[in-house]
């Protein structure tokens, strides 16, 4: 089918074309000269708007609009690994050879190598008959991940050919199904293209019970996220949201990453391709990079690219999930994302809701939180999608309306605090604002590692409760005026804070907390303060415990012993008895 | 004068700003249109709108005396563009690029679109290169490296343009020889004093001949503010990708510009957001501030630094909060501290330069220098609180602790913080200086100097 219609007005990314009584809503245009890329967002007699994700600057009316026939959609195959992807997915890497250090208009590249030769192992012979979705051959892409080829979600039927093992490009047909009805034989390559928009189907929810590993102790032991669950970071300008999602991004204990850079700045993007490469993942002994796919469309680069690149995201992350693995979505940030939408809804003179944004950005939200979780493959596994959304309310604001909302989608909250990153106290998660609704799921998990993990976790919370109280009355009457009980907890809670909660992303041994290491510090810090607790009530002071020679040690246990050296934390237990044992003397 | 394309004669509305033409054929988005006045006065407009044979213009230097009747207009057919030479240093601009100096044009074929392209992140290089500003509060505390785009949030009244001025005359690469380096000034209706107080500035220092400015001042009018930031770091680019300098561009006042942005989308009739400002106000000063770094492969760099008032010191208020969203890090400057007396007031918890982390330390600066900054700001977060609290019980009743707490707090700012305007201190002066303050508080209270660190420094011993 080839329509084309003719542009008749502009206004920024806005285009209205006429002439295009035939295509279809949501459907790929390429507008003016240029040919640069769009998508009908709404048709009214032969009149569609188009947005546009590239700048429009130049384009006159009268110029030509051609419609592609299909939605925007997602290239899926061997080589997203490793990528790094503007919001509409081309390859930032092929366009720099192009074009140079800028990104011009019209850049056509395709998303994945042509071209390079993928290690191709079948699974499935000739005859058998496959299901939608079942995994029918493995692509040892990056020594990491091994990619098991689902069968498109929209395909079935008898194999009449398969590729013997060996090396094969994208190009190259793998896969031949003949319908069990008796249709044409339809021909598959290694890679298959799947909508944007659309979620990629699954035989549905199971049950979250393993947590995601993050390696920040205030996430893994105060706030868990399950795999396959959502959270939001919330945070005002410089409260370390970025941070926060680099460590994540880093750590998480997901088979594959995917990085959305989302209306954010460039040179951070640039700081994770720099790093990424370099660094090791704890699990495989890999580079990080060979299982991360990024999505880079910073805040300078055209806004209607931005509103799609976290759907291009999720849906890449849903095809790893499809092969049975789990992974971790981090959008960074959502409320560029919630502009994007702002900005193109005003520009289609839409009626404003809360703040100027559309009254569709709850639901958009509601459907991209959604296409988290952990499912039954249709090949039979269990896998799961987690997504972590910063979210940048202005002014610090959590009462405004994109915070407001993704609130209701997300089920675990971790509220970045101005005074906390003032003190740069990082990550500067709350612990009184934050919450996890996880934590019932996933509390057994725990509990074959640590049967006191609930009880020491209750305790550290519940001193940390008690000290913001007694803290309001510390700053009217001064902390010295306080009984010694109390003052302990001011001391303890410090102590906490200062040796547990805070944590340097940029010291080696600190940067990553193991869940054995968390659970002996919780141990050592849990006895310190009930053996305290016993000297201030037999009537010792906070002054001396202050004093107590291992407290330095304990102090600094975070970087001191590294993850895998239970030993340590054994004797600096030792230490610490044996240490109360002198000074009850 | 441009001598292509069609003249149109009349117009069908006038409206602030802006106007809209009908019967125009073969007009692009975004075009630069030519305007003769009716009693001959040129002027120069954008095409924001295009449709149906009707053009929605926003006429830069303001719709005064245009008339519907006897105004021309003439579309040129390409975006708004600016000339670029090396000859441009030295030289006075006004807000759309047009000499200012009473000098002739700038002679080249060379023009960039002002709008510029967005950098590929891929090509782009992590700023690493520490910049020694000679102020300790910056360069020990939120310490800037090239290709960073670090703004002042200030207020009216506060000391911003001297303190901008004094780090434009200082900033220099540690442990480098000399390299070719620019400044490009773009002011955004400022007053005339203002301008004239960075040209002095400039000419004492004697680097006025590297020095470019693009002048909107206060009388000109506010639409033309749009254009001159941009028309500023197209420059900047120039000299910087194509030149391989390295350029350090300062924008005063951003304000000025978001306000003129307001009146633009008022006048259309947009939805506006907060406060009045325009929806895609981030995405519009995104496009300005992204428009610094280094690339991959290249020589130069261009580091920004804009200058934004922020109305009734709110850094909550629209501008200076998307700001912070764009940029890497603020130095906010502290009305208390200024009427105490203290210059540069940079106020300390605040402040952040979020690029410091891999442009300090080992090799960068001083090995000591990210936990003694850490630990400074540990101490001196310390020192609010107590502060806080000796206001209500009285700073007799204070812990002997927290009497040295507050002392180390009054010498943190009476010498750390306090210096000269034409005082350049070194980066181990500063450093040096830090660590004789943490020396007021016990050793137990350095919990984020290492071990090492405190033999060698605090407790004077080599190791």
């Amino acid at each position: 089918m080839n329509i084309t219609g003719k542009i008749v007005r502009i206004n920024g990314p806005i285009v209205e074309a006429e002439g295009m009584r035939a295509a279809g809503m949501l459907e790929v245009v390429e507008v003016g000269d240029l040919r640069l890329i769009g998508e009908i967002i709404r048709l009214k007699d032969d009149l569609a708007t188009i947005q546009v994700y590239e700048n429009t600057g130049g384009l006159k009316p009268g110029e030509p609009v051609a419609a592609t026939g299909r939605p925007l959609s997602v290239a899926l195959g061997p080589g997203l690994l490793g990528s790094i992807y503007d919001g509409i997915q081309r390859p930032l890497p092929a366009i720099m050879k192009h074009s140079g250090f800028y990104i011009r208009r019209g850049e056509k590249t395709v998303p994945l190598d042509a071209a390079r030769k993928w290690p191709f192992t079948p699974l499935v012979k000739v005859g058998e008959v496959l299901k939608p979705g079942q995994v029918y051959a493995e692509v040892q892409e990056t020594l990491a991940i091994k990619l098991r080829l689902p069968v498109p979600p929209d395909a079935e039927g008898r194999v009449a050919e398969i590729a013997p093992a060996g090396e094969y490009a994208n190009s190259a047909v793998v896969l031949k199904l003949e319908p069990a009805n008796g249709g044409a034989v339809r021909e598959f390559t290694m890679v298959q293209v799947w909508p944007a928009r659309k979620q990629r189907p699954s035989l549905g929810r199971v049950p979250m019970t393993q947590p995601m590993l993050t390696g920040l102790r205030i996430v893994d032991t105060f706030f868990p996220i399950a795999a396959g669950g959502t959270a939001a970071i919330p945070g005002g300008f410089g409260t370390g949201k970025t941070m926060t999602q680099h460590a994540l991004a880093k750590w998480s204990s997901a088979d594959v990453i995917v990085y959305i850079g989302c209306g954010e700045r460039g040179n951070e993007m640039t700081d994770v391709l720099k790093q990424f490469p370099e660094l090791i993942d704890p699990r495989t002994g890999r580079s990080m990079m060979e299982r991360t796919v990024m999505i880079a469309n910073t805040s300078n680069m055209p806004v209607a690219a931005r509103e799609v690149s976290i759907y291009t995201g999720i849906t890449i992350a849903e095809y790893f999930r499809d092969m049975g693995y789990n992974v971790a979505v981090m959008a960074d940030s959502t409320s560029r994302w919630a502009e994007a939408l702002r900005e193109l809804s005003g520009r289609l003179e839409e009626m404003p809701a809360d703040e100027g944004f559309p009254a569709y950005l709850p639901t958009r939200l509601a459907e991209f939180y959604e296409r988290a979780g952990k499912v039954r493959t249709l090949n039979g596994d269990e896998a799961s999608v987690s997504v972590v959304g910063a979210v940048s309310p202005p002014g610090g604001d959590f009462s405004e309306p994109v915070t407001q909302h993704t609130s209701r989608f997300i089920r675990c909250f971790w509220a970045l605090d101005r005074d906390l990153a003032n003190a740069r106290h990082y990550p500067a998660i709350s612990w009184l604002d934050s919450y996890s609704e996880y934590l019932p799921d996933i509390t057994a998990w725990w509990l074959v590692r640590n049967p006191d993990w609930p009880a020491h976790r209750l305790a550290l919370m519940e001193l940390l409760q008690q000290e913001n109280k007694l803290r309001r009355i510390a700053r009217l009457v001064g902390p010295d005026a306080l009984p010694p009980g109390q003052q302990l907890v001011l001391f303890t809670a410090e102590l906490v804070k200062n040796a547990f909660l805070q944590q340097n992303s940029f010291d080696t041994v600190d940067m990553y907390c193991s869940p054995e290491k968390q659970t002996a510090m919780m141990r050592i810090l849990v006895r310190f303060q009930e053996r305290a607790q016993a000297c201030v009530k037999a009537g010792g002071t906070v002054a001396e415990v202050r004093k107590i020679p291992c407290y330095e040690a304990v102090l600094r246990m975070k970087n001191n012993i590294a993850n895998g050296e239970p030993a340590k934390f054994e004797e600096l237990y030792k230490r610490m008895e044996a240490d109360f044992e002198e000074m009850g003397k | 004068m441009n001598q292509t394309g069609l003249e149109y004669c009349g117009l069908r509305k006038l409206d602030g700003p802006l106007f809209v033409i009908d019967g125009v054929c073969d007009v692009g988005y975004a075009e630069i249109v030519e305007i003769t006045a009716p009693d001959g006065s040129p002027r120069i407009g954008q095409v924001l709108e295009v449709g149906r044979g009707m053009a929605v213009v926003q006429v830069f230097s303001g719709t005064t005396g245009l008339s519907t009747s006897g105004t021309r207009a003439r579309f040129l057919g390409t975006g708004l563009e600016i000339p670029v030479s090396k000859e441009m240093l030295g030289r006075v601009f006004d807000g759309l690029g047009r000499p200012k100096d009473g000098l002739p044009e700038v002679l080249t074929s060379e023009r960039r679109d002002v709008n510029g392209l967005p950098l590929n992140p891929y090509a782009r290089e992590y700023p690493r290169d520490f910049i020694q500003t000679g102020i300790s509060a910056i360069d020990l505390m939120n310490s800037i490296v090239r290709g960073q785009k670090l703004p002042i949030f200030s207020g009216n009244g506060l000391p911003h343009n001297r303190m901008a001025a004094q780090i434009a005359r200082q900033a220099r690469l540690l442990g480098k020889g000399d390299q070719p380096f620019a400044i490009v000034f773009a002011a955004m209706g400022v007053k005339y004093d203002v301008a004239r107080f960075f040209i002095d500035s400039f000419e004492r220092s004697g680097v006025s001949g590297n020095v470019t400015m693009f002048l909107s001042l206060a009388d000109d009018p506010s639409v033309e503010r749009l254009v001159t930031p941009r028309a500023a770091l197209t420059f900047a680019e120039y000299l910087a990708f194509e030149q391989g300098m390295h350029v350090l561009v300062l924008l005063t006042d951003m304000t000025n510009y978001c306000e003129a942005l307001r009146e633009i989308a008022t006048a259309r009739g947009e939805i506006p957001s907060r406060k009045g400002y325009p929806g895609y106000l981030y995405s519009d000063l995104a496009s300005i501030y992204e428009r610094a770094g280094r690339v991959a492969g290249g020589a130069g760099s261009v580091t920004q630094m804009a200058i934004l008032t922020m109305p009734s010191d709110d850094i909550s208020h629209p501008v200076p909060d998307l700001t912070g969203y764009i940029t890497e890090g603020q130095i906010v400057l502290n009305r208390e501290m200024f009427q105490r007396g203290i210059y540069p007031p940079v106020a300390g918890l605040p402040s952040l330069s979020r690029l410091m982390k891999d442009g300090i330390g080992k090799g960068l600066t001083r090995d000591d220098h990210p936990h003694v900054a850490s630990q400074l700001f540990a101490c001196y977060s310390k020192v609010k609180e107590i502060r806080a609290l000796a206001s209500v019980i009285g700073e007799e009743e204070l812990s002997p602790l927290d009497k040295l707490y507050m002392k180390f707090g009054e010498e943190f700012e009476r010498r750390l913080v306090t210096q000269g305007e034409e005082e350049n201190r070194s980066i181990e002066q500063s450093l040096d200086l830090g660590w004789e303050l943490l020396k007021i508080l016990p050793r137990a209270e350095l919990y984020r100097l290492t071990e090492e660190e405190l033999k060698e420094r605090y407790d004077g011993v080599a190791v």
